[in-house]
């Protein structure tokens, strides 16, 4: 046990250098600090931190207890409880992983089939001017117990699934879980809204946001935990809800940011962690490229998306066009196939216009969709650092607490001696705590991704195959359309 | 830039014979006079034809022989038709567009430059696809310099004129520059006195049922024509841009296929696979509707002002015979140079009636030629629409089968 908190020791004496001389150095001169980084010790603790595949590579300066550097910037002599150790991470004993990750997910799945349907109706439009909104119905059906009723129905408005989201933000991204985002607030959409213009982009976009609504309720119960929560029961069964005040300002993407923004510190603080778990670095690294492949991914669609619907306008543009030619031919066979021309261009253009809405509606939403949840799954790795970063702080300052009461004892004020011992035994309850949290947190991350990784799969499969289909519809159509059309091209004499 | 030397074998493909067949359908395969394209060279900023004659006419040196043209020469060829008095009352074949390959060019140079941005399959793949396109555009302007000269070798009267014997067979530069500024600016102005003409023209009441109806007729005909051509090439290439966007889709799930850690790398290969395939034949039915369609309705276009140029033309000789029956009757009453307005009136008759005469014919025959290609283009563009759209199921049904099949 001593042997580790003295390693531990070593080490945050390190790191203490390490901030200090970042400070120093940061003041005195714009460009990074070279420190002569000098790897000491052979009787290292942990693995080695020379990784080629280390994130934070960059973003550190080693220091080695033996420099030069160090002498002036530390108080007298060194302490005796120190010894050298390489300035790497002690993470904790692989085996509390050997479970895996699967089993506990598998187990509280079981206990409960998973019976619950929710859909979000009946967009309603309360109020007028500025300070209108939409009222959505959102229904429940569901067998489990959990539920006071199976069947419920209440209304709800946009800033109460917002508010529902930045409650579960907080009460469980800082455990590891991944919460799934509500939708983007729009000012530009619900403003057309709010001034009732009444035309086909407002109509599309409350059906767009309704869809989005039910998605996001649907992922928040999917999810075990979130399930039971009071908050989330709260919001599905009682008519009555307060009011949201906090989310006039933020969005689910805003929660998201400020929850992260403490990791971001710790990130810009140049602590080098060393994953001696491959398994985070691994993850992390494939999360960041599925972003990037999604995000090009989800452009493209909307690209598609927007190019069928101006063939549609197009198609149908022409059809009048081959009708009025139709119309101005002589020959009257070949009129009469032109004004067949037309129809068949006609029910072309409504079928490039449903295939548009298939395209929008199963795969540009599933990836804008994924493309938030990837946010939040960077979050909850964010807050893996930060479980990580507050365990070395606590660990910091127990070093000191122990310095100062080793200081003490030759200094021999007896209640000033208490206060350090009972400091002491203070840090080190949080150092403990620490390192629990970080170990739940990682076990946590490990059990969630699981999840996550399953319900990716699910999800795109079912989607891809739904999208698949919707193409193979609008092929049969196509034939149908053209093998009506042939005989009639073929009749002109 | 790119050289686009295409053999004489690669143009004898069914491209250019349906090019042909599209809008030609009576081009008589006459063993008196065939001319087609052998070959072409695509320069800088020109295309040179090599235009090959088979003849068995007295009036060549040769029975085959070949000579290279450029599109310069046959505006001049044309519009030496137009302006001949004794072709007044025919329908002159329309002159083929001038080679555009700017759009195309422009494309490539971009792609050039943004090299750097894309990884190397992304610009191959792009690359290929403009060098497609530019061949596409290069083919079509060969078929429809083609198209011109067959027009003319098929009309029983234009194939005997001079200028096109000279146009066939004189192997040297034809030194027929293009039109400067002056004689552009010239030409402008000509076109406007001939619109404001016409319209007076038009306005004159035909005591011939064929001639009035043909003249409403072809009024409205040419406007809708007009309006269907400009509509159909928006709805190509809206098709085209949502191709394009197939491809990108394509490329990035398989770059996600190759990345995922899940059993999803099989499946967005497999996706990716498809779409590739798919997108091709998207690609393909863009392409044969713009052949089938747009491309009809674009040399009806043309075929349609010729029809009223010749229109316009019995309509002002229709309007100069009136007025030199008035002039002679005036001078009859005045008793004042009666034999010069006579002789006026006669070549004003003879002139009038030259013209209806022919005029009547071909108007006919342009009705057939105009129902017989859009009856050839639509049953063979249903035909293709039919063949792409099976294809495509058959991909689509065929890979969902393997994909349900995995789960």
């Amino acid at each position: 046990e001593t042997s580790k908190y003295r390693s531990l020791a070593g080490f945050s004496s390190v790191l203490f250098v390490v901030l200090s001389l970042v400070k120093v150095f940061l003041s005195q001169s714009p460009e990074a600090a070279c420190l002569s980084a000098e790897d000491i010790s052979p009787s290292s603790n942990g693995p080695r931190d020379d990784d080629p595949d280390d994130l934070f590579a960059e973003a550190t300066e080693e220091v080695s207890l033996d420099s030069p550097e160090r002498q002036p910037i530390l108080s007298d002599g060194p302490s005796p409880a120190i010894t050298p150790v390489t300035p790497v991470m002690i993470s904790p004993r692989v085996d509390v992983f050997d479970r895996s990750p699967d089993q506990d997910e598998d187990e509280e799945e079981n206990r409960d089939t998973f019976d619950i349907q929710i859909s979000v109706s009946d967009p309603e439009k309360v109020g007028d001017g500025m300070n209108a909104y939409m009222v959505y119905k959102v229904t429940t059906k569901t067998s489990l117990s959990i539920f006071s009723r199976d069947e419920v129905c209440v209304k709800r408005r946009f800033s109460d699934f917002l508010g529902l989201y930045s409650k579960l933000a907080s009460k469980y991204m800082h455990m590891g879980y991944i919460v799934p985002p509500a939708p983007e607030k729009s000012i530009v959409g619900m403003t057309k809204v709010k001034v009732g213009k009444e035309d086909l982009s407002s109509v599309e976009f409350v059906e767009k946001r309704r869809s989005a609504l039910e998605r996001y309720l649907l992922r928040t119960v999917k999810h075990p935990a979130l399930l039971k929560d009071p908050d989330v029961l709260q919001f599905l069964e009682s008519s009555e809800l307060p009011r949201a005040v906090s989310t006039q300002a933020l969005s689910g993407a805003g929660i998201l940011r400020m929850v992260n923004k403490a990791a971001d510190a710790v990130n810009k603080m140049t602590i080098k962690m060393n994953e001696s778990d491959a398994w985070f670095e691994e993850k992390q690294q494939q999360f960041e490229n599925l972003d990037v492949q999604l995000r090009k991914l989800h452009a493209s669609v909307e690209s598609l998306v927007c190019h069928r619907k101006e063939l549609s306008v197009n198609t149908a543009s022409f059809a009048k066009s081959a009708a009025m030619l139709g119309n101005s031919e002589d020959h009257t066979a070949l009129s009469r196939a032109l004004s067949q021309l037309a129809e068949v261009e006609e029910k072309i253009d409504q079928l490039h216009q449903d295939q548009s809405y298939a395209d929008f509606y199963l795969i540009s939403e599933l990836l804008g969709d994924y493309v938030r949840l990837i946010t939040a799954v960077k979050g909850v790795f964010d807050q893996r650092m930060k479980a990580w970063a507050k365990w070395q702080d606590a660990q910091v300052m127990l070093q000191r607490k122990r310095e100062a009461e080793a200081k003490l004892q030759y200094a021999n004020k007896p209640d000033k001696l208490q206060q350090a011992t009972d400091e002491i035994r203070e840090w080190e309850g949080k150092v403990q705590q620490g390192e629990r949290d970080f170990e739940q947190i990682s076990k946590n991350i490990r059990r969630e991704v699981g999840r996550f990784e399953k319900d990716r799969v699910k999800d795109f499969r079912v989607v891809i195959i739904k999208y698949l289909e919707s193409l193979v519809h609008t092929q049969q159509q196509l034939i149908k359309y053209w093998e009506a059309f042939l005989p009639e091209a073929k009749a002109i004499a | 830039m790119l050289l686009c030397n295409v053999a004489a074998d690669h143009f004898n493909n069914c491209f250019l014979i349906l090019m042909l067949g599209a809008v030609n359908v009576d081009l008589q395969t006459d063993a008196t006079l065939q001319v087609d394209i052998s070959d072409a060279l695509s320069e800088r900023d020109k295309v040179k034809f090599t235009v090959h004659t088979k003849s068995t006419l007295p009036n060549f040196k040769q029975n085959e022989f070949s000579v290279v043209r450029q599109h310069e020469e046959f505006i001049w060829l044309h519009d030496s038709f137009v302006e001949n008095e004794e072709y007044a009352g025919y329908i002159i074949p329309p002159a083929p567009p001038k080679p555009d390959f700017d759009a195309s060019r422009e494309k490539l140079q971009k792609l050039g430059e943004g090299e750097g941005s894309m990884t190397k399959e992304e610009f191959t793949k792009m690359k290929q696809e403009l060098e497609a396109e530019y061949l596409a555009i290069f083919k079509k302007t060969v078929a429809m310099h083609e198209v011109f000269l067959c027009r003319v070798a098929a009309h029983p009267v234009l194939r005997k004129d001079l200028n096109f014997h000279v146009f066939l067979e004189y192997n040297q530069d034809l030194s027929v520059r293009g039109k400067n500024k002056k004689e552009k600016l010239e030409d402008f102005f000509k076109n406007v006195v001939k619109s404001a003409d016409g319209v007076l023209v038009a306005g004159v009441k035909d005591v011939d049922d064929f001639f009035e109806h043909e003249k409403t007729f072809l009024l409205e005909y040419h406007n809708r024509v007009k309006d269907s051509s400009a509509k159909s090439d928006r709805m190509i290439r809206s098709h085209k841009s949502a191709a394009d966007d197939i491809n990108r889709i394509a490329s990035t799930l398989y770059t996600l296929g190759t990345q995922d850690s899940t059993d999803l790398c099989k499946f967005f290969l497999k996706v990716s696979e498809l779409f590739e395939k798919t997108r091709k034949i998207e690609a393909r039915v863009a392409a044969d509707e713009d052949l089938k369609l747009a491309d009809l309705l674009k040399y009806y276009l043309r075929e349609s002002q010729a029809a009223k140029d010749l229109l316009y033309r019995r309509g002002r000789a229709l309007v100069d015979y009136e007025n030199a029956n008035k002039a002679l009757d005036k001078a009859r009453a005045k008793n004042k140079d009666v034999l010069q307005a006579e002789t006026t009136q006669q070549v004003c008759c003879q002139k009038f009636e030259k013209i209806s005469e022919s005029a009547k014919q071909e108007l006919i025959d342009f009705k057939t030629r105009r129902v017989a290609a859009f009856r050839k283009n639509l049953v063979e563009l249903a035909e293709l629409e039919l063949k792409h759209a099976k294809g495509n199921l058959q991909l689509l049904q065929s890979c969902l089968g393997v994909l349900k099949g995995d789960t």
